[in-house]
This record gives structure tokens, sequence and C-alpha cells, in this order.
């Protein structure tokens, strides 16, 4: 939506450090692999730094990036308290879509999906973005016009999507029940074919490979024990490997962002819960394409190595174990078994719970604050990962300028303040 | 010594004592050829009986592969299994229990086993090492789907059933105990034993079909003077006799969630040939449990050596079990490799079943009683000694076996070959901590035995047995008994411990030797491929290559590689893993530490834990009192929230617009009755109800008069609309709340968490009577006379029952209570009778009316009503995002009341933002177009992409009394704008031109509201 394609700055590992190709793995593949370098430094914290990124997942990695190949500023380092990638980034059932209802939604995730389209390009590391469509299922009246509004509103965005009967779901969707007699039958749905599903862990790595070419410091087992301030001012980080001094810092640590905040003495109107997934065991291909419901809160898609990848709604209390409770599972798995009887007879092989942190308006902060130089990305939700990109880019952007941009706009703080809540919650309902 | 027997089909198959009944021959189907096996074998071990070994492909190289173990952890001999509807892929051919009929089939491989063309990836496999696809594929990038789609088609496993709908079902059974035992080996048993002496109430679970655990699989091992088995079963059968205990066999401790919440999955009927339809397939079991005891035992590793995957190359412990508890011979020809004491007992089974042995142990001086037994029965023994290389086509073959240095990392002599078709290796035990990891227990490296084992327990737990690192049985029967013992006092049962059984077994060291990875005398990262992750297709290369190239946390190793993450969970393959690792960093293997150990043990069917509720049974569907007479009436329902509404009753021949025309042009002009039953309804009492409405709403509600109505709004404390209805006041302290048909279960439990944690102070007490009333609503100018001829006892005149008010009455007979109010503009009544009179009533009404036309109509008539009055419905009108300005309706905020939920909110500068989208009515410029809701308006359609939206419809229909196209819109700054025009680009590529007008189409004065 946003009506220019967003800066992508220096891309392809400026840096000088060897690229991968397919002739490259057949060269190295000749000395047996035993050529191929580190993909980043094990980098050791500098006494300073022009801005520090607290929190190594994909938005943490993806900022520092962009810091570096757009804004120019290398001399920068990301912390992470335990290894790249561990929280959401490599906990989420990956969807990218980009086709929201606000306005101010449509453009950041547009945004981003912009930025995937030739991110593995861009790091030179195949972040294995699938474009195989995100459709999303109504079930009702009340939702069949819900979904006219928001294809509406997506179109006029400028932003693709389609909307598809129960028929033409079967025919793209073969193992899809749309049997009408069920209890929530599929009513019709509407489809971003540009949407798709990531490789999560490689989203980190590429990010953390490209960003250590241009020469920002990745530092793994470093956690941040507190924030020191001179007035209102931010003038470096206290990390359980010292201190380092620095007057920018960036905080994308997602469901601990609340924790960090109160070392700065703020509070975040963030509420944490537990939001959980799971795999079956690896199939033939049976789903090529990603499949969402809100109504019965669940979503599925198959990955490239065959498990079948389920997500479900948020857990109903708040915590900071990344784990769930089982009925949120038990009745998942019942919608899911209702619109793919297939996966009745396949197995749960792995389950996991990870920290979504939530605003009330279920939108996210990229935000100053009180605090001189000292910035705040979070707040994604259940739905960050799709963000990745972008997220980082604007909030690079916020960095760099000490102001936001227009994309960013709109995720200030103060609007919890203000009342101009971009509320995809009532808009939206379930926001994936 | 025993003999192979002499039926050709089972060739393998030794004639001796154990748990498969020779007498009951059992004929089953594998990729097409049959075989015959016997009652008590899985299908591993008939086909090993039958000498089949090869059963299986691997994930990325599609290898030719084998059985390993004979347990869950087994990561290769994975089976489609059946037919049809019925089919299931990736079973593990260890725990499939043989039937009549049993249909298996191999899988991931095209067109055959032994043919598989997809083998041609292993020729490549130099190209292929650990995580390159993140290197490659990248050009061109159009490319990239097309790449992917070979890359789907050739991963995955087996293929799910042709055939998707699972003709099974699946039950779910809730449980309290007070000692849970997971694991029923020797250390189970006991702990399970000596806690229901005591008098707990215990549950003993195991995944296998008999009790027993590993004994099952050995020979010569007596405990208190008898076999083994005997003192087993002898314990089954003391247990089995107690009312307290409940034995699970083929049962899966799966999930081990906080307080002591466990998953069990226990399969029914898998194991049986005909299915009795009174049973289902599998239960899932979720026991909250005050004590549980873990002993699910150890897993064996494999040694990592070159050609370690072969078919024939086996866990040492899994060929014992073979030989002994099903009477089937691996191989003839044996070679045993291994780090430790216990494969010696291999050996010396191997040895008695007749094969010729050569034990490579990776130990240059192994001493004990073991290894004299096996030399005084004649078997080599090649100490310091390993096996470099295994070679074979589809089996294992030979070996090439070197002498080794003393921590097993080079080859210290030259090569010794022998030519073998089965090798039981030996890389020592892991304990399965699974369970207890899961339950967050936190695990400690043990330096001797090589292996992490149990430390802290987090929740309410014991470790016993192998599991617990306790290998040795004697040590594993004590311990048993004394968590038993512990767990039984602990949930508040007095005991004595029992005492301890004496156990008969030669002496073996329990230390292993660390050979984590057997040099091969290539160069790092050359030589023929040594095997981690057998399923996954990880080499020892893979992992080191991981390690140099920055992916260093166990983490990264495991994501990166894939190492563990196949359907065994890397049972057998993590520890080598992450000692290799720690070999290829330099550090100790605690420091590398291990990966987050998670919920299923094993893999657990989706079926079970969605159990009964699929179907209708998904949720319930709510139907009023009076479905019955819409259904025999020819209505179209729609869904609202979990409830099925009459949506509109069209006769022969009428499409759903004449219909909706006829029951909209009714309600105008005779009468028109809408079952309303599905109103959210809330009974509210106490001395502070008045208080409590007040504080909710955002109008006064304390100096409402008795028997009156008022129609009340709800925010959110952000100040946006959350519900709406009309509320009366039946007494002092006693109010009628109605809400939303939707919104029902949101506002009680909204009210109840202001009541129960804001304003415990106040005295009011809610109650949901939604089903408890059945609600006819009679609107239209005839309603006087419908209701007159229907026996009303009251007065209908608007003096007597004027608008917004209420009376008990009787109507025809039936007692009512009658609420004057009005969703359509006319005259109306809703009706409020008793649930079970609702269809009495509503009869009684249709046969009053007939004279009068009376006409039901549904919930689309309802919406074109209210629209054209410009009444708006919450959650059609509202998204979450209107405050009540935005609606027009300022006039229902109270000024004089203290404070409100949302009141705060209101008050900021930015909800007064003359651009905030805000309620307007449209009318067509061409009369008969009807705008699809959710369109959006734009005062250029003209401009490109992306448009400048004004916002968009929310209500859109074609009025029937009007005789032209009605709707409402919440469009940027819309109160000021009537009398523009908007256009609307729809999807179709049409435009539709409207003007902003007032949102009241019909009877703006409200002049019809007394008839």
């Amino acid at each position: 939506m946003a009506d220019n394609q967003p800066d992508r700055g220096q891309r392809g590992l400026p840096g000088g450090k060897p690229r991968y190709s397919a002739f490259a793995v057949a060269k190295n593949s000749m000395s047996y692999h035993q050529d191929w370098q580190r993909a980043w430094r094990d980098a050791e914290p500098k006494s300073e730094y022009d801005a520090v990124i607290i929190g190594g997942g994909g938005h943490g990695l993806a900022t520092a990036y962009y810091l570096a190949a757009v804004h120019g500023m290398t001399n920068i380092a990301v912390i992470e308290k335990g290894w790249l990638g561990g929280g959401n980034t490599g906990r989420n059932t990956t969807i990218i879509r980009s086709n929201y209802l606000w306005d101010e939604s449509a453009a950041i995730y547009e945004h981003s999906m912009k930025l995937w389209e030739g991110l593995s390009q861009d790091l030179n590391f195949n972040v294995m973005f699938s474009q195989r469509g995100v459709l999303t299922i109504a079930h009702s009246e009340h939702e069949l016009r819900e979904m006219s509004r928001r294809v509406h509103a997506i179109r006029l965005n400028g932003i693709d999507s389609e909307i598809l009967g129960p028929a033409e779901i079967k025919k793209f969707v073969p193992t899809i029940n749309i049997d009408q007699s069920i209890r929530y039958p599929v009513m019709g749905g509407f489809l971003q074919r540009r949407g798709g599903t990531a490789r999560h862990d490689a989203v980190a790595w590429g990010y953390a490979r490209a960003a250590d070419d241009l020469g920002v410091d990745i530092i793994q087992k470093c956690e941040v024990t507190g924030l020191r301030r001179q007035g209102r001012k931010i003038v470096g980080v206290e990390t359980s490997r010292g201190f380092i001094k620095t007057k920018k810092v960036g905080c994308v640590v997602a469901g601990h962002s609340s924790v960090v905040a109160a070392m700065a003495g703020i509070r975040l109107p963030i509420a944490s819960r537990p939001l959980q997934a799971l795999v079956s065991e690896p199939i033939k291909p049976i789903l090529d394409t990603v499949i969402m419901s809100n109504a019965v809160h669940m979503y599925i898609s198959q990955s490239d190595k065959g498990e079948m990848v389920l997500g479900a709604g948020v857990d109903k209390y708040n915590s900071y174990a990344q784990r769930g409770s089982f009925p949120v599972p038990e009745h998942m798995l019942a919608a899911a078994v209702e619109l793919f009887p297939v996966l009745s007879r396949l197995r749960m092989l792995r389950h996991w719970g990870g920290i979504v942190d939530t605003c009330p308006d279920a939108s996210p902060i990229i935000s100053k604050t009180d605090i001189e130089g000292l910035y705040f990305d979070c707040g994604w939700g259940t739905g960050g990962f799709k963000a990745t990109p972008g997220s980082g880019h604007v909030f690079a952007d916020l960095i760099a300028n000490d102001r936001p941009n227009k994309i960013a706009a709109p995720y200030t703080l103060d609007r919890f303040r203000s009342g101009l809540l971009i509320d995809e919650h009532g808009a939206a309902g379930v926001a994936h | 010594m025993f003999k192979i027997g002499k039926s050709t089909s089972q060739i393998a198959r030794l004639t001796k004592n154990s748990r498969v009944d020779q007498k009951r021959k059992i004929s089953f189907t594998f990729d097409g050829t049959s075989y015959s096996g016997y009652a008590g074998d899985t299908l591993a071990s008939a086909l090993l009986a039958n000498g089949v070994h090869l059963v299986g492909r691997s994930f990325k190289y599609h290898r030719p592969r084998g059985i390993l173990s004979a347990g869950s952890e087994e990561p290769n001999a994975l089976i489609r299994l059946g037919k049809g509807a019925y089919a299931e892929p990736n079973l593990r051919a260890t725990q499939i229990e043989i039937f009549d009929g049993l249909y298996a089939e191999s899988q991931n491989r095209v067109p055959s086993l032994s043919l598989d063309i997809g083998a041609i990836n292993s020729v490549l496999a130099r190209f292929f090492p650990a995580g390159f696809y993140y290197k490659t594929f990248m050009w061109p990038a159009s490319m990239w789907m097309k790449y992917e789609h070979v890359i789907r088609h050739a991963a995955g496993l087996g293929k799910a059933a042709d055939d998707h709908n699972d003709p099974d079902r699946y039950e779910k059974t809730h449980t309290h105990c007070d000692v849970l035992v997971a694991g029923g080996g020797a250390a189970g048993l006991m702990a399970a034993l000596q806690a229901a002496r005591s008098g707990a109430r215990v549950i003993i679970a195991d995944e296998q079909n008999e009790f027993g655990g590993w004994l099952l699989g050995e020979a010569n091992i007596s405990i208190d003077g008898t076999p083994a088995l005997d003192w087993i079963a002898k314990i089954i059968d003391e247990m089995a006799a107690m009312p307290n205990v409940t034995m699970l066999p083929r049962t899966t401790v799966f999930g081990y969630m906080d307080s002591n919440y466990l998953t069990l999955n226990e399969r029914v009927t898998d194991h049986l040939p005909e299915r009795p339809a009174h049973l289902p397939r599998q239960r899932l079991w979720k026991v909250r449990a005050k004590q549980t005891v873990l002993a699910q035992g150890a897993h064996e590793r494999p040694l990592v050596f070159a050609g370690n995957d072969l078919p024939g190359v086996m866990l040492a412990g899994a060929v014992r079990t073979y030989i002994n508890r099903y009477a089937a011979l691996p191989g003839q020809r044996a070679i045993v490799m291994t780090n430790n004491d216990d494969a010696y007992r291999t050996g010396m089974a191997l040895h008695d079943a007749g094969a010729r042995v050569t034990i490579v142990d990776l130990r240059a001086e192994p001493k004990g009683a073991l290894i004299r037994a096996a030399t005084n029965a004649g078997i080599e023994i090649l100490a310091g000694h390993a096996v470099i290389t295994a070679h074979g086509n589809h089996r294992v073959a030979r070996v090439e076996i070197a002498p080794i240095d003393d921590t097993a990392t080079a080859i210290a002599g030259d090569f010794i070959h022998r030519d073998c078709d089965v090798i039981a290796m030996s890389g020592g035990l892991s304990p399965a901590v699974h369970l207890h990891s899961q339950a967050r227990g936190k695990l400690q490296w043990d330096d001797k035995k090589l292996c992490f084992k149990p430390s802290t327990t987090h929740e309410a737990s014991f470790n016993a047995g192998a599991g617990n690192g306790t290998f040795d049985l004697a040590s594993a029967i004590k311990e048993g008994i004394r968590c038993g013992a512990r767990a039984a006092s602990a949930a508040g049962f007095k005991n004595t411990m029992a005492d301890s059984p004496s156990v008969a077994m030669p002496k073996q060291s329990w230390t292993p030797l660390a050979a984590w990875n057997i040099p091969n005398g290539h160069a790092e990262g050359a030589g023929p491929k040594a095997f981690v992750d057998f399923q996954n297709d990880v080499t020892a290369n893979d992992v080191r290559l991981a390690a140099r190239e920055g992916y260093q946390s166990v983490e990264h190793l495991k994501r990166y590689t894939t190492t563990g993450m196949g359907t065994d969970q890397g049972k057998t393959s993590n520890i080598n893993a992450l000692a290799i690792l720690a070999d290829a960093l330099g550090n100790e293997i605690p420091e590398v530490g291990t990966t987050t150990l998670r919920m299923p043990y094993t893999p657990s069917n989706l079926g079970a834990i969605a159990g009964r509720d699929i179907g209708h049974l998904f949720d319930p569907v709510r139907l009023t009192r009076m479905d019955d007479w819409h259904r025999s009436h020819g209505a179209t329902f729609e869904h609202v929230g979990q409830w099925m509404r009459a949506w509109y009753y069209p006769q022969e021949g009428e499409t759903m617009a004449e219909a909706v025309n006829r029951e909209v042009l009714a309600a105008r002009t005779t009468a028109g009755l809408l079952d309303a039953s599905t109103l959210g309804k809330i009974d509210i009492r106490g001395p502070d109800a008045a208080e409590f409405l007040d504080r909710v709403y955002t109008n006064g509600w304390s100096k409402l008069a008795v028997g009156r109505c008022r129609y009340g709004l709800m925010l959110k404390d952000d100040g946006m609309v959350m519900d709406d209805g009309v509320t009366t006041r039946l007494g002092k302290n006693h109010f009628h709340m109605t809400t939303t048909t939707g919104g029902a279960a949101g506002v009680l439990d909204w009210l109840e968490e202001w009541l129960q944690t804001e304003w415990p102070d106040l005295q009011v007490y809610l109650t949901s009577v939604t089903e408890q009333w059945a609600v006819a609503t009679l609107s239209g100018p005839n309603a006087n006379k419908i209701l007159q001829d229907a026996g009303i006892d009251i007065d209908l005149s608007p003096t007597s029952f004027p608008f917004m008010s209420m009376q008990n009455c009787h109507i025809g007979g039936l007692p009512a209570r009658v609420f004057r109010i009005s969703f359509t503009g006319e005259l109306s009544y809703e009706i409020n009778v008793a649930a079970r009179h609702g269809l009495a009533l509503w009869t009684h009404l249709m046969k009053s009316g007939a004279a009068h036309g009376i006409t039901p109509y549904g919930t689309e008539a309802m919406h074109v009503l209210r629209a054209e009055k410009g009444f708006i419905i919450v959650g059609q009108e509202t998204d979450g995002s209107v405050t009540p300005h935005d609606l027009g309706m300022d006039w229902i905020i109270s000024k004089a009341k203290p404070d409100f939920i949302g009141k705060r909110a209101l008050a900021r500068t930015t909800m007064a933002y003359d651009d905030r989208k805000q309620l307007v009515g449209l009318k067509t410029k061409d009369p008969q177009q009807v705008i699809p809701e959710g369109a959006h308006a734009v005062r250029d359609p003209n401009q490109p992409l992306p448009m400048d939206m004004l916002g968009q419809v929310t209500s859109s229909y074609h009025s029937p009394n009007l005789g032209y196209s009605i709707a409402m819109a919440l469009l940027k700054g819309g109160h000021n704008m009537h009398g523009q025009t908007v256009f609307f680009p729809l999807l179709d590529g049409r435009v539709i031109e409207a003007e902003v007008v007032d949102t009241v189409f019909f009877d703006p004065k409200g002049e019809r509201i007394n008839g």
C-alpha cells in the first residue's frame, strides 16, 4: 500500500563475506565442506556503540541490519540473552500476509510484504519465503459481511485480495471439508495469493549473517540487567557481560518488553500471554496454502518438510512461561479435524508455546519514549513474524532519525493516552 | 543353544520359549508380499523372523534402512498401516502388534523399497550437506516456488489416508489418582505395588502391550529365586486384583503439564483384527495425580561409525529382545560392537541362538563376569577395536575392524575384515527423562555413566529405575519400592516399605567408554557417512559443519541440521549429537546443554486429542423453543453465535428477496411475529442494582420507575460501544437486562468481572435467564387486535400500557411478561413466557393473528425494519472502534452521573475530532442499486491506488416500504457530510454513487409507535 518500494539500502553482502550459491556449495563439496565460514562472528562486546539493539530475534536483527544497510550505522550491536531467534521468531507458525483492515495496519504489513519479496536475495540467504497464499475462512453470515468489508478496504489500499466461494475454496484446497451441514461450515473465504510462509529460523540467521557482514556485532548469551540513564537520557546498557556505553537503545524483546521497560521506569500497556502451536509428523504434501479460521481459532499450513503446522488462539491468562494449557490445543484440534478430517489419523509430533506481547488494541508499539535515546518496538502480539522486515525497517528509521516515519507514526506509545487506537481486536477478530 | 525352526516362511524363527505363541500363526502383508508370524509378534519381529531387514528409506538421502530398535524410539522402520480410510502413515514397525490380515507398506520410496529413484540423492549427498537449502535455490528469485514444489514432494514421510473420513471414534476420560506411575518395567511395577498396598489410588501405564519393560526381552535373570517374568506375573496378578489400581497397557503417558496434570493415550483396539463397535479406537486420559513416579526406562544409544545406518545394524539390546522375547534371530553371523558390558549379554544371546559372534569392544581391557562368560563360550573378542566401516547393499554384509587408541579417536593398527549379516551396537544408555523434563525437572550429567539423568524435580514427582540412571536391576527395583513408598506417603497414605527381592544375574559395570564418533581414517568431512540422526539423515560431519558455521547453541544445531527433529524426536540421537557438538567446540557435554523436551513423549493421534468434540458436538447448537415450528414452516436459518435463528420464511417459489420484502411489508401494514428468544437476558437483583446499572450503562437508571423500560448503551473502558439493549425495572432492587444475541455471554462475563474485581462492595447478583424465557415479538398496526383475540387480560390502550413499560399478564391463559418496546418503530410487544410455553404461545398467536394478516418474519426482515428506522445493531454498525458520539447518540451520555465505564476515555480530546468515522444514512442515486455491505466510500473513484477511503457501509438493504435502497455507513466526518455525494468502487469494477442523508429513513417523527 505504501506507494513506493522500500529503500533496501546496500544489498547482498557488500561487506565482502563469501556468498552462498549452488556454485559455492558445489565448490565447497570438493573440500568436504571444511572451508565454510561462520555465518556471523561471535563478537565480544565493545565498550561503546552508536546504538545497541536489545533482543536477537527476527525484529531486532532486522533492525540492526537496516540500520547498517540503509542508514550506514555499522558501529552497533545486537545483544541477546540466549540464542538468536530463540523467542517467538523460532516459535511461530510463520504466516505472512498483508491483508489487514485498517489503513495503518495495511501500510506497515504491506511495507513488510514488499521487503519479504526479494529478502532472500537481499540477505543472500534463502529464507524460503513461499507465496502459496493465505486463505481466511468465513463460517457465518456475520463473517461474510466482515469479509466483504475487509476485502473492499484491502483492495482500495492496493493490496491483492480475492473472495472465494465454497466451491472455489474446495478447488483451491482439495483436502478441506466444505460440507454445509457441519457445525461451522465453510461459507466463503478471502485469499491473498502473495501471502504465505517463510522459514523462521532462516530469517534470524539470514539477518544476522548480513548484518555481521556490514560490521554489526552480534552478541549472544549477553543479558541486559539494567538501563543506565543520566536524567532523561540513555547513556548505556548494563549487561551480564559488563556495561556498554551508547546513546541509543532499541528494545525489541517481545514478551519481555514490560520487564525491560520497567528497568527504565516505564510501564507499557502490554499483556504477555502464552500462544500454543504444534506440528504433526511429516507426510507427503496434502495442503499447499495457509488456512486461517478466526471463528474456530485455528490456522494450518504444511511445512516444506511435510509437517502440518497448527496454531491456536491465545491462552486466557497472563504468563511468562513458554507453554500453555491443554484445553486450548484440544479445542483447536477439534476445529482442525472438522475442517480437515484427514488430520484425525495423523499424530502430534511437537507442541510448544511462546509468549505474545499484546496491546489493548492488538496493534504494535514502534515508538520513542519519554527517555531520550530509548526506543521500543514491541506489542506485535500473535502476528509479529510477518512484520519482521517491515518492523525492523521502520524501527531502524526511527532510531536513526529520532522521529517516526509515516508508516511508524501511528504506532506511538502516546496513542494509549490520546485514544487514537488502531483496534485490530474489534475489527479484525483474531489477528495472526 | 536353540535351533532355527523348520518353517520356510519364518526362516529366522527360533524354536524356544518366548512371548510369542508359536501355536497361533498370523498372516499379514508387507509391501504386497504375504508373510506369517505369531501372536505376540510386532511387525518388526515378524519381519525379522522372515529374514526381512530392509523396511524403509530415509528422509533426505533415501538410503535403505532397517529395524534399529525394538521400541518406541525407532527412527527407521516407519510403516503405513491399513487401507482406505483406516490408513495411517509413519507408524513404527517395532510397536505394531500383528493381527490376521494386517496390511502394511513401506514409505518414502518410488517405485519400491529395493528400487527407489530417490536414492539418487544418496549419490549426490556430497552436495547436500546440512542446511544446503539455505545457501541455494535463490537464483533466479522467481524459480523458488518451482524448486520448492520439488522439495516438498521429495520431503514428507508417509502418505496420509486416501479417504479422509476417519471412521474411528476417540474418547476422553478425566480422572484423579493418588499416584500415577509412568512405565511398567520392574521399577515402575514395584513403585505401583508399594503405593497400591498402602491403599492409594494408583494408575500404572505402559506403552507396551504387556508389563515388564526390558525384562520381557531378557533370559537367565531370576528374581526371588524365580524366573524374572514369573516374578513380574505375580506382581501383575496382585495388582490386577486390587480395586484401587488401574492398569493401562498400550498406554503412553505423553504429556506432563503444570500441577501434576498428565495426558495419556491408550490404544484400545489398534491391535485387534476386528474392532468391537462399543470400544473407541483410542482413549485420551487426562489425569490429575497427587504424586507421580516416573519410571520410563532408558534408551540405548547407537555408535556413530561409517555405514552405521545399513539394514542389519541394530541396537544390541534390541537384538537381544528379538531373540528372547520374539524368538527371532536377526542374523547368523553377528558383530557386536560396544563401549560397555551390557552388549556382552547380547553376544551371549546370539551365541546361544546359534549365531557366530565377534565382539568388537572399544575398551582396551574389558573385565568382569560377562566378559569372562563370553570368553569361556568361545566368542571372539576384539578388545580395543572398533568397526570402522560397515559395508553392504540392502543389508550389512561385512565390516572393516581396526584397533583404536585409548580415547577411541584414532585408528591404531591394521584393518581386519569380517563378514556379517547383523551388527548389534551399544553406545551406552540414555535415561528417558522426557516426562521429568516436560515437568520442568532439572537434569545433571553423570560423568561415569555418560548420560543426563534427573536431578531436582519441579512437580510432585519421583524418578525410579533406569529412567533415573539406575541401570542395575536390583538397585532399580529397590528404587521403585522407595519411590512408590514416598509417593504414597506424600499423597497421605501410611505405608511400610516392602523388602527388596534378591536378583540373580551376572554382575556388570555401567560405565561405558566415551566414544562418540568412531574414527574412519579419512580427512575430516571425507569418507563414508556416519549417521547421528537416522531418520533425518544427519551425519557426524553435519554436526561439525554446523559448529563450524557458528550454529553452536544446541538449539541452533537442532534447527540447522534437523537432528532430533524426526518422528522419534532424537531418542536415540540427541546425546550423540550433543557429544559431537561438544567435541567440535572443545567443550564439555553439560556445558553444551540439552534442548527442551516437550510434549508429546511419542507422537499422539490428533483425532484422540480432538476426541468427541467434533461434528455436532464441536460446539452446542442453540435452538429456541419455537424452532420446530420454524422448521416445519420452511424457514431458512442463519448462524448467530451459537444460535440458529430463523432468517426468513420463503413460501413456495419465493426468492429470498421476495420473502424478505413480504415479511417487511407485513410488519408495517398488518403484523409480524419474530422469534426473539435468543436475545441475552440477565436477571439483576440486589440493593445496589440501580447503582450498578448507573456504572455500566452510559445513561441514568436510579430514577427509572418500577415497571418502566429504558434503552441502554454499554461501553468498554476505552469508550467504545460494546453492547446495547433494553433493561426494565421489575422492582426496587430488581432489573431485567437484555443484551444482543451474540454478546450475551461476553456481557455477563464483563459485568461479573467488574462486580468481582472492581466493585466487590456492591450487593448485586447476576443470573443469566436467556434460556428461561421464550420471546415472541409482535409488531405492526394490528398488534393490539391480535393480542385481544389471543385473550390478553390487560388493557392495551397507550395510557394504561404506555410505550417503554412492562406488564405481567396472561395471554390465552399463559402467564406472560410483556414489554412494550419496539425495534421496528411500529406498535410492538416483546412477549416473554416461560420457556416451556414458548411454542404454545407462538402457535396461539399465529392462530389468533391469522385473521389480521400475521406474518412470521426472520432476522433479515428484522434487520431491514430497524434500518428503515435508523436503529443500530451492535457488531454491525459498531466494531469496537465506535463511540456513542460517532453514532449520533450523544443523548444517551449522562452528564449528571459522576462516572460510568468509558466516561474518562470519552473525555479525551481525540474523541471529539471531526474526522472520526461517524454514522450516516445513504441513498443511492439509482434507487434500485443496493450497495454491498462492507463497500468503502471515496470522494473520487478515479484516484490511483491506494485510495483515500472515507469509511464503509455497515448495513444496506432494499426497503420495500420506501421503495428504494437504503444504507448506513461510518464515514470520516460523516455528521457534516449531509447532502454530499460519495462513491463506492466495488470489487467487480462497478462504482455506486450515493448521497449522504439522515439515518432515519422511515417515520422520522415516530408517529407509528402507538399503532
